[in-house]
């Protein structure tokens, strides 16, 4: 069984009185451990679909199952319980928390979650661990380099065990070493059983994926 | 890492931001309790000085006799050469419920004496209440200390051609005036004034009384209940509120307390202002925050919760500095707002109390919008990335 389902996913967005329809009858099923890499030009929807399967932009028409959920027919704020238990974001601009330490941003994922602190900070150890960051877990992000917070927002995203790992140009803003540092992460995280669907513009990052989607006009090409 | 761990950190990092909010409803805060403070201080200042400047109160012998009028103001049926009250009954008015509210009794026993060939309508008082009573009076030369001393009305003074160091005489004995006063322009100018028991002597009343006047300390006034608990205490008296002085003191300190109101609604409106705009500003700030937030799966409700969490506790903050420097403001504009310069500024828990919950009430009312703003927040549109 599949772990994401799309079926005929369409999302049209009202501009200026004009209508942009972004996604055009997306189908794409991605089994469960795979690595899967979405390219496209700029406008081709790439960030659309991400945040359609992030379960943060409600799609016109179509369906997204995940881990067997329906994600749209889920009510009020189920779906953000279900991005909770289930999904983990990476971001481009990496977007910490500035007051926070990267401990702490590490364990804002868990600050809803009911469970001793203790608990929570062994986990965000954990994680950090893993991006290769434990030793500067009580940093501020302005005290670490691009590629560190990159790792912290990595961590971020891997600290409450999600099934699927979003990643959208997470080596947007790095130069090309840090990138294929990330990018081995991203492999290795995706070795250990992780699976990651991951934006990107660069055709290189292509390369450490198992499936490249390309998308086109809001049509999967 | 708990909701509050996210709202206090965000506190510490945005130190200026936080600390003009505090600082605005702290102003708000101060100036409402220094109001409060002073309206309370000053109408107790206020109702100390009116309660001194006459009496509320009359206690007189049940009569049905003539009507007489004192100082302008209607004493009831009061047939003086006829029936008294006994002074040691007066003693009993010191045990009602609400004596600590009385200020003064000046107990007064009044008779006619031929002094110089005219009849003169003699008054006994006891001089220490009676002038505490009357502030007004102005003495030239002495109040009466000694038994045969004399202090006489303008007009007394005139038609007996008396002045301060003259002997008059009344039923055979020599009584020194030691005292005039100024016009008063009420019946006192007619009156010649005699320390009490020499009077109650004179006028063959020993132990007796005429009437009695009660200047009653009235914060909130229960002139009416005190009126029905002297009367209980004196069955044979009739007691009276005499309700112009009674009305006049609620009116000027219902105007102030309306004034003070007023202002206070004014400042309420402004500070809650001033949370309104800065809680909006730093919640469209805090745009990619509230979305990263959101797509990490915190629901609409965590996202309210630290937003009130910390309005919560700049609010707190401010309460307490608020009540500080409203208390403080109080006291340093007292001296020059209140009439008596000796007046107390009042320290009540009630409005520590109250402007602590006055800023919580106000800063998380405010805030309430803007966390609302915050949680509704669409997570791709705050991100902008995605």
């Amino acid at each position: 069984m599949p772990l994401i389902e799309i079926n005929n996913l369409t999302k049209h967005y009202t501009s200026g009185g004009e209508t942009v329809e972004a996604l055009r009858g997306v189908d794409i099923v991605i089994e469960a451990g795979e690595f899967i890499t979405v390219m496209g030009q700029s406008g081709s929807g790439k960030s659309t679909l991400l945040s359609v399967l992030g379960g943060m932009n409600h799609p016109t028409s179509g369906e997204v199952e995940m881990a067997g959920v329906r994600l749209y027919r889920l009510p009020g704020e189920k779906l953000a319980d279900f991005r909770a238990q289930n999904l983990g974001f990476v971001f481009q601009s990496f977007h910490l928390i500035p007051y926070l330490t990267a401990l702490e941003n590490v364990m804002l994922p868990l600050a809803i979650v009911k469970v001793k602190n203790a608990q929570k900070q062994a986990a965000a150890r954990q994680a950090l661990g893993r991006v290769g960051l434990g030793a500067k877990a009580g940093r501020l992000p302005n005290q670490l380099s691009g590629g560190e917070q990159e790792r912290v927002a990595i961590a971020r995203a891997i600290v409450n065990t999600p099934h699927i790992l979003l990643a959208d140009e997470p080596t947007g803003n790095l130069d090309s070493r840090t990138s294929d540092e990330v990018m081995a992460l991203f492999r290795e995280l995706n070795a250990a059983g992780q699976t990651i669907v991951m934006v990107t513009h660069n055709p290189d990052n292509g390369r450490y994926s198992d499936r490249t989607i390309t998308l086109k006009d809001g049509r999967v090409v | 890492m708990k909701l509050h761990t996210i709202a206090l950190n965000n506190l510490k990092r945005r130190k200026a931001k936080m600390a003009f909010l505090t600082i605005g409803l702290m102003v708000g805060i101060g100036t409402i309790v220094t109001l409060l403070t002073l309206t309370t201080s000053m109408s107790r200042d206020i109702e100390h000085k009116m309660d001194e400047f006459g009496a509320n109160i009359l206690v007189t012998p049940q009569s049905n006799g003539l009507a007489m009028n004192y100082g302008g103001i209607s004493l009831g049926g009061v047939t003086f050469d006829q029936r008294e009250i006994r002074e040691a009954d007066l003693a009993r008015i010191a045990t009602i419920a609400n004596h600590r509210n009385i200020s003064a009794v000046s107990p007064k026993v009044l008779g006619s004496v031929p002094i110089g060939g005219h009849d003169v309508l003699l008054v006994g008082v006891n001089f220490a209440s009676e002038l505490k009573m009357k502030q007004w009076w102005r003495i030239f030369g002495d109040a009466p200390k000694g038994d045969n001393e004399l202090l006489l009305g303008s007009d007394a003074s005139k038609v007996l051609n008396a002045a301060s160091g003259d002997t008059l005489q009344i039923k055979g004995e020599a009584f020194k005036v030691v005292g005039v006063l100024d016009q008063t322009g009420s019946q006192d100018d007619s009156l010649v004034f005699a320390p009490l028991r020499k009077a109650q002597k004179l006028l063959g009343k020993e132990g007796r009384i005429t009437l009695a006047e009660v200047a009653a300390l009235c914060s909130g006034c229960p002139i009416g209940d005190m009126v029905v608990q002297i009367a209980e205490k004196l069955p044979d008296a009739k007691v009276s509120a005499i309700q112009q002085v009674v009305e006049g003191r609620l009116k000027a300190l219902n105007q102030f307390k309306r004034f003070s109101y007023a202002m206070a609604g004014v400042v309420v409106f402004i500070g809650s202002l001033i949370v309104f705009v800065t809680m909006m500003g730093s919640v469209n700030e805090r745009t990619t925050e509230i979305g990263v937030f959101r797509a990490i799966g915190f629901r609409k409700s965590h996202i309210m919760r630290i937003i009130l969490l910390e309005a919560a506790l700049v609010s707190l903050l401010a309460g307490l500095l608020g009540y500080g420097v409203g208390m403080g403001g109080a006291k340093l504009a007292l001296p020059f707002m209140a009439e008596a310069k000796d007046a107390k500024l009042l320290w009540d828990g009630w409005v520590a109390g109250g402007s602590i919950a006055l800023a919580l009430v106000l800063g998380l009312l405010a805030s309430l919008y803007p966390a609302l703003h915050a949680s509704r927040m669409d997570p791709t549109e705050a991100l902008r990335a995605l």
